[in-house]
């Protein structure tokens, strides 16, 4: 009986196989209806699972699988067309066939699915295309009893094609077939054996020249290659033996880095030599292991075409889907974990994300929408693209349903930028649709999603552009994957940076290179761009050391672009990330831990989370991916502006005109004539008030400080005084019109607010109408 | 008559014992990597055999001061709810039989953090022994305050 178990453990899993490459190659199928190569796979598929389901005794799915064979012999021997109602059918005969492998995986035996209605249909299947040939046999009516197969067993087993494998052709035959070797050559090569000649046939054409050497050896290779059946190519192995195999490595590669470190010190050549190769052996081993345990994201991707047609088509819409990074690899406990919030979104973006086809055709597209899966490696991390260029999110309905479900309050709306608008449907209960379908729009799922991945260590995130399309974003954590990490030092403690998600790195030396501070925020000019920059010490909660001798990091991580002051940055290094401790996942900073070479510890930090503790507003510094799936975000034009608040107007003064942000105490202002100024590092700084500029006189605000913007050059600075800093933020130029006001150059809509651009020349004029002249006077002299 | 076996250990001179079956192994370990921003008990993260293992500080769980982590530190690795997970104490006990009937509530009087943790005492030749919950003890996010 154990035996028997086996067995059928093993039916269970390898027919699991074969019915997901049945789906894909239906759907394939629909597309390419001629191909009878697919037919044949499918076929041999379907007879493989009757074959072993008969030798089981589980006769229902026996006479299932006969009955989808019948219909596919027909399909192969031209008598019926291959239409949408076929695969339809075909594939309900494969879901038949699922529910009793799933039977009998839970109780042993086939349970009671019903598979008697899919045959009926199956049988009508092969009526309907066969009553035109007027087969009187085939016109009787197939009742759900009549489960007699319209082709015998027999016949069917006959007409199943041989597989023909682990045939080894004659070396002569294959130079022959490949034009090699000329027939007559190989005749007298085989003569001359039979003569005696004890040299192997290749060695006898080489020597006389009668072949080219390259063309043996790849003819020989080719001859060895069948010899390996496909059934002795692969073995099925228990992953937990695998992570055990990846434990043992680890502790081996450690012992190594010891070992290595003690025979170093010993200084014999020899004990060193034979170090350095046990150090390359384990290094290959880890990477072997390694990789045995992770798999292209195809492997569950694979599943959605399938998935989509289904849907699509009850649904009457038309989806194309686009696959991109497909290989893109994976551990495997965490492909699986994927898998069901994957599948979730994609229905979802079909369901409610791209419209009908008239529809989309009112509005201008194409009536045919995309869907785009993406995959891609990103700052340690594996990023999960789910793209459609539908409907897109719409950003008042969604807070309006938000407020009506009593998820958050009307007055917070205001204080919410688009981007948290849209997180909110990842909150429980949250539902948009207007009608509930059986696929969503009951409000489980978006939140379910969010549960899923964040148990996984993942993030999900939304982005969505109104009319244009949404892309469902999720964030996949490398649990168990060789990473090129940096060690860097903060405080004392050392840390691992992905290097995936570094872009550069700068030493500070207080001199040439100096961090700045706009406003209390550290920045850096990173060639006349200010980066934004996060001292780790800070964010760790660590003592703040010094801004001199010090490293930025330039990371990029969620888009984002900012910079990571730590103390030393050490070297490059190959880590195992291993999965933190879940107590430790709330603090959110760190992506895992490894083994330093030292055989500590040591904390993988988070750059997506370090990114978003930089306190970029998100669409800033945004880089656009090219790409169908990039529900264009306005494509910027790259200038980054300071918006201020000037009275009841928002004025954005352009970011790298700006020197530094300061906060002057009141009474600190003097006066020289009709100036206001105040002193600032030894120089006498005039104010300007851009209320006054702008026309926009009101009370003064209440405050002792008031905020200014310096801006410096040459070695003059004067100071805007504005009544405060609102954001950082990214020129969309979207509704960007022409000033008509003096001490303006246009008005542009950000963050949906009409904010007026600064003339920034104008404004310094007024403030000191010397400014420029000395840089006048030079230009003059060079022109 | 039914005995249980605990494996015991001292933390601040009170000897505690946790039920021998709940222990991994018992090592004393010198380096650990501090977590910044995580629940104080957490004493640090070390290797043990390449995998990477959490230390709870048994001292800030009872209520007390943090162990001063320099110089090797004893680890009761408890092999906890699907990965092992380390108690920091001062010293290690001997594995003791004990009898039910040395058995009995924790006393009325005890209060504070070490309450919640305790189950009960046993009542060894000349000194108590509190027996822990092993599942509590390496709860970090209860709160210590």
């Amino acid at each position: 009986m154990e035996d028997l178990g086996e067995i059928v453990g093993e039916f269970l899993m390898e027919s699991h196989e074969n019915l997901d490459q049945i789906d894909r190659d239906l759907v394939d199928l629909e597309q390419e209806p001629n191909s009878r190569d697919l037919i044949s796979r499918i076929f041999r598929a379907i007879h493989t699972i009757k074959g072993t389901s008969g030798f089981l005794a589980f006769s229902r799915l026996e006479t299932l699988a006969h009955a989808g064979e019948s219909l596919l012999s027909r399909l192969r021997d031209g008598v019926q067309p291959v239409t949408p109602d076929t695969i339809t059918t075909l594939l309900a005969t494969i879901d038949g066939v699922r529910s009793l492998l799933a039977a009998i995986e839970q109780t042993g035996t086939e349970g009671d699915v019903d598979v008697d209605s899919i045959i009926s249909s199956v049988h009508a299947q092969m009526q309907v295309e066969a009553a035109p040939a007027a087969e009187p046999a085939a016109a009787e009516p197939a009742g759900p009893a009549d489960t007699e197969a319209p082709v015998p067993l027999a016949e069917a087993a006959r007409s199943a094609p041989e597989p023909v494998e682990g045939q080894r052709k004659p070396l002569g035959q294959m130079l022959v077939e490949a034009g090699a070797a000329q027939p007559a050559d190989v005749g007298s090569a085989l003569q001359q054996q039979l003569e005696g000649d004890e040299r192997k046939l290749g060695t006898i054409l080489l020597e006389e020249g009668k072949a080219h050497p390259a063309a043996v050896n790849e003819a020989l290779q080719q001859q060895q290659a069948p010899k390996r059946s496909v059934a002795d190519q692969a073995i099925r192995v228990d992953v937990d033996l695998l992570d055990n195999l990846m434990n043992m490595v680890g502790e081996l590669v450690l012992a190594r880095n010891q070992l290595v470190r003690g025979v170093m010190e010993t200084g014999d050549s020899g004990l060193v030599r034979s170090a350095q190769r046990l150090g390359m052996i384990t290094s290959e081993l880890q990477e072997g292991i390694m990789k045995t345990r992770m798999q292209p994201i195809e492997h569950i991707w694979s599943k959605l075409p399938r998935v989509i047609r289904d849907l699509s088509t009850s649904l009457g819409k038309q989806v194309q889907l686009v696959m991109q990074g497909k290989e893109t690899e994976l551990d495997r406990s965490l492909l699986e974990a994927v898998k069901d919030p994957l599948t979730h979104l994609v229905r979802n973006a079909v369901d409610h994300g791209i419209e009908d086809p008239d529809t989309r055709t009112a509005s201008g597209k194409s009536p045919e929408g995309t869907l785009t899966l993406r995959a891609y490696h990103e700052g340690g991390h594996v990023a999960v693209e789910v793209a459609d260029d539908g409907a897109g999110l719409n950003v008042e309905r969604i807070a309006g349903k938000a407020v009506e479900n009593g998820i958050i309050r009307a007055e917070q709306i205001a204080g919410m930028d688009r981007r948290d608008i849209m997180a909110l449907v990842f909150q429980p209960g949250f539902s948009t649709a207007t009608k509930v379908t059986n696929v969503s729009g009951r409000g489980v799922g978006m939140d379910v999603v969010k549960t899923n991945i964040e148990r996984i260590g993942g993030t999900v995130s939304v982005d969505s552009t109104l009319g244009e399309g949404t892309v469902w974003r999720l964030t996949i954590p490398l649990t168990l994957a060789i990473i090129q990490a940096l060690t860097v030092d903060c405080g004392d403690q050392r840390y691992v940076v992905p290097q995936v998600a570094v872009l550069e790195l700068v030493f500070i030396d207080g001199q040439s290179t100096k961090i700045e501070y706009a406003s209390g925020a550290p920045v850096y000019r990173l060639r006349g761009k200010l980066l934004p920059l996060v001292r780790l010490d800070r964010a760790l909660g660590l003592e703040v050391g010094a801004d001199q001798g010090v490293y930025i990091m330039v990371l990029q991580a969620d888009g984002r672009r900012f910079g990571l002051v730590v103390d030393r940055v050490l070297n490059t290094e190959e880590v195992v990330v291993k999965a933190l401790n879940s107590r430790f996942k709330d603090i959110g900073l760190y992506a895992g831990a490894t083994i330093l070479g030292d055989g500590k510890v040591g904390l993988i930090l988070d750059v997506s989370s370090l990114a978003r503790r930089s306190h970029l507003t998100a669409d800033t510094e945004r880089e656009s991916h090219t790409g169908t799936s990039r529900a264009s975000t306005g494509a910027g034009t790259g200038e980054r502006l300071l918006v201020t608040a000037v009275g009841d107007r928002r004025v954005a003064i352009p970011l790298d005109t700006v020197t530094r942000l300061e906060e002057f105490p009141r009474d600190r202002i003097e006066h020289a004539g009709s100036r206001e100024v105040v002193q600032y590092r030894g120089q006498i700084l005039p104010l300007l008030r851009l209320s006054h500029l702008l026309g926009a006189y009101r009370e003064e605000p209440e405050g002792d400080t008031v905020s200014v913007v310096v801006y410096s050059e040459g070695g003059r600075s004067v100071a805007l005084v504005v009544d405060r800093i609102v954001d950082i933020a990214e020129n969309s130029a979207i509704a960007r019109r022409d000033a008509e006001e003096d001490g303006l150059v246009g008005t542009a809509v950000i963050q949906q607010r009409v904010t007026e651009l600064l003339d920034v020349r104008r404004a310094i004029l007024a403030a000191d109408p010397n400014f420029y002249r000395d840089a006048e006077t030079e230009l003059l002299v060079e022109a | 008559m039914a005995s249980r076996q605990f494996a015991t250990f001292e933390v601040a001179d009170q000897l505690f014992g946790v039920e021998v079956d709940t222990v991994q192994e018992v090592l004393s370990y010198n380096e650990y990597t501090p977590v910044p921003l995580a629940p104080p008990a957490v004493g640090g993260l070390f290797n043990l055999r390449g995998q990477v293992i959490a230390a709870v500080d048994l001292r800030v769980q009872l209520g007390l001061a943090r162990q001063a982590l320099k110089g090797p530190v004893m680890n009761v690795i408890l092999r906890g709810d699907g990965e092992p997970v380390s108690l920091l104490v001062d010293r290690i006990g001997e594995v003791v039989d004990l009898d039910d009937d040395t058995f009995e509530p924790p006393p009325d009087t005890l209060s504070g953090p070490t309450r919640e943790l305790v189950v009960g005492t046993f009542k060894l030749d000349g000194r108590l022994m509190l027996a822990l919950d092993a599942n509590q003890a390496v709860d970090t996010y209860r709160a210590t305050t």
